[in-house]
């Protein structure tokens, strides 16, 4: 049977992937440019007889996932930059309990209210765990309306495996932009498995009690949990790390950006490759775990790189320590909701190149 | 034989980090009473508070979740939504719930959601050292009101009745305020509490029980001192009592004529 492609917005295929991934529980608010994916949840969670809330805050809607999550559920909520900066205690207290949750930031610029356009200015907050303590989470930058889709609902199954939880970082060009999409195959929440460490059905379960928490006032066994959960990122690291590369073998600068950036990259690289001139582009889908090592051969290899951001410069400063001074990394950046065009990153590679 | 007296299965037998005199201990038997005489214990899930009761996982013997400060009855949303069929307490202090948490427990109120509240209520921050709580009492002393509370000059604003602020709401259907100042207060307030649960597992919407509770540590009082001065203080101005039930099996109104 061909596959069924459908024309869908980034927000809703994110939601209707998120719906085909068994997610049991979504908790929302308000926020543009997520809006269509908290309507669309509204309207399918319902119908499917899932639990689907408003809530009264981003704050709210996060610990709620929290309670969901403790159960063992899939649980996920979506905001923007202003309400993902509100989610950030409920983020510590999960990872903090190492419990799975799926969290989907349509960007905003920033920052304070900033503005409703695109922005990658959530990138230090995104990959540096985001709130308090020692942690971080499994972050996902989708490069558009199939990515979105295809990310989110894999997004599920790898927070569970992991017990992290996992951001899915687009922005608001993704969450509004339509596009054709073919969609994963529907799971029934019903068939998941249930955990040995989630509350409720202990005796079906045939377990002792749980305690859900993140709270430990003995400094060595914190310690002793904060090292546990480190050597498991330190696994993530070696299994999880994701990227992509086009044309990187023979080039002489290499773009590096993830999500918008990098189709925008692409566009100028087509240009570029188009002029002889040789580019290549170096994208990051795992924005946590960042793929260091990979970008330290190719500078090894004697490649130059230019770090194509919507923000003031954040992934760069993660491109820097990777090639740890073997590599020239130049910036170019636009924000406050600017998207670069393609003509200005490829004048950009050509004015570095000499051209 | 019959058992008079027996330990609570859903109470582990160890001794509590709670003060002497303190109220949590009590409250935390009471409802372990509950639980095992609704055969229970394998259903409970508790949502415990920061505050004092934080420990709340180390006694109870049954499952637990502790979600950030405040935020306890949107964990609790969360666990029963997904758990309908469990019996799930939202156990949370006077600041947890009506300082930091405000939003969150209206809202859940407001949404009628189904599981039971224990409000305790000890007129004090007991966890961080006696700092003012929204239901501190007008002249009361805290170390953040060293003159006592002010409502007027230094702006303190005044004690907040929690129950009846959420009378209002229509997806409240059983807000009860009791005590565990004496063996009557006790009994009283154990049968609200089974009244809610009751209540949660027929799924009838929002129940909470408030509890008038002492924290000697903080009102810098011996045991039987602090119990005094809940009696004369608290009850005075906290009235104890169902203050709204709209449950299924209240007996009607009287019709009038
Ligand atoms: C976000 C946050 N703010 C502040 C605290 C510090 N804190 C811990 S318990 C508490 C107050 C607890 O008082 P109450 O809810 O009345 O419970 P009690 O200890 O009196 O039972 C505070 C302010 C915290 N843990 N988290
Ligand atoms: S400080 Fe107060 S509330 Fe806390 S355990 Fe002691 S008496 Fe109880
Ligand atoms: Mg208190």
């Amino acid at each position: 049977m061909a596959e069924e492609i459908r024309l869908m917005k980034g927000n809703e295929a994110i939601g209707e992937a998120a719906v085909r991934a068994g997610c049991r529980a979504y908790f929302g608010y308000p926020i543009t440019p997520q809006n269509e994916l908290t309507a669309y949840m509204a309207k399918h969670m319902l119908a499917k007889g899932r639990i689907f809330i408003q809530a009264e805050s981003e704050v709210a809607a996060i610990n709620m996932v929290y309670g969901a999550s403790s159960t063992g559920a899939r649980a996920m909520t979506s905001s923007s930059s202003p309400g993902v900066s509100l989610k950030q205690e409920g983020i510590s207290y999960l990872c903090g309990a190492d419990l799975p949750a799926v969290i989907v930031n349509v960007a905003r610029s920033g920052p304070g209210l900033g503005g409703i356009s695109p922005s990658q200015g959530d990138y230090f907050q995104a990959t540096r765990g985001g709130g308090h303590g020692d942690y971080y989470t499994i972050v996902l930058a989708p490069k558009g309306v199939q990515d979105a889709a295809d990310l989110t609902y894999e997004a599920f199954s790898i927070s569970e495996k992991w017990r992290v939880p996992v951001l899915v970082l687009a922005d608001g060009l993704i969450g509004q932009m339509m596009e054709g999409v073919v969609l994963p195959e529907p799971i029934d929440p019903a068939t998941l498995p249930r955990w040995q460490w989630a509350v409720g059905h202990s005796v079906e379960m045939g377990r002792p009690y749980n305690h859900v928490s993140s709270i430990n006032l003995v400094p060595d066994e914190l310690e002793a949990a904060n090292r546990k959960r480190f050597a498991r990122y330190g696994q993530i690291k070696k299994e999880l790390l994701r990227y992509e590369e086009i044309e990187v073998e023979d080039a002489d600068v290499v773009f590096v950006a993830y999500g918008t950036s990098a189709r925008v990259s692409h566009g100028a690289l087509e240009m570029a490759r188009a002029k002889g001139m040789k580019v290549g582009l170096f994208r990051p889908v795992t924005l946590w775990p960042f793929p260091y090592a990979r970008l330290l051969e190719l500078a090894e290899k004697g490649k130059r790189f230019l770090c194509v951001e919507m923000s003031m410069g954040q992934m760069v400063e993660d491109v820097r320590l990777a090639v740890n001074g073997k590599a020239p990394v130049y910036f170019y950046g636009r924000c406050g909701g600017n998207i670069p065009s393609q003509e200005e990153v490829f004048a950009e590679v050509a004015r570095l190149m000499g051209k | 034989m019959e058992l008079v007296y027996g330990h609570p299965k859903s109470l582990k037998p160890i001794q509590t980090k709670y003060c002497p005199g303190c109220g949590h201990g009590v409250i935390h038997r009471i409802i372990a009473e509950v639980v095992d005489e609704m055969g229970l214990q394998t259903k409970a899930i508790i949502t415990n508070p920061v505050g004092c009761s934080i420990w709340a996982d180390l006694y109870f013997d049954f499952d637990s979740v502790q979600p950030a400060h405040g935020r306890t009855p949107a964990a609790a949303t969360g666990v029963k939504r997904m758990l309908p069929d469990h019996l799930v307490i939202c156990y949370q202090g006077d600041g947890d719930l009506a300082a930091i948490g405000t939003a969150e427990i209206i809202h859940a109120a407001n949404r009628g959601e189904k599981f039971t509240t224990i409000f305790v209520n000890n007129a004090i921050y007991g966890m961080t050292g006696g700092q003012m709580a929204p239901t501190t009492l007008v002249g009361q002393h805290a170390t953040t009101a060293p003159e006592g509370r002010d409502p007027i000059v230094a702006g303190m604003g005044y004690p907040i009745r929690v129950c009846e602020l959420l009378s209002s709401l229509e997806g409240t259907r059983y807000l009860a305020r009791g005590s565990v100042n004496n063996m009557v207060n006790i009994r009283k307030t154990k049968n609200y509490i089974r009244k809610a649960f009751e209540a949660q597992m027929r799924g009838e919407g929002f129940t909470m029980v408030e509890i008038l509770s002492q924290c000697p540590t903080n009102w810098q009082m011996n045991p039987v001192e602090s119990v005094e001065w809940l009696e004369k203080n608290m009850i005075t101005f906290y009235p104890l009592g169902e203050i709204k039930n709209t449950l299924s099996t209240a007996p009607a109104p009287a019709q009038a004529h």
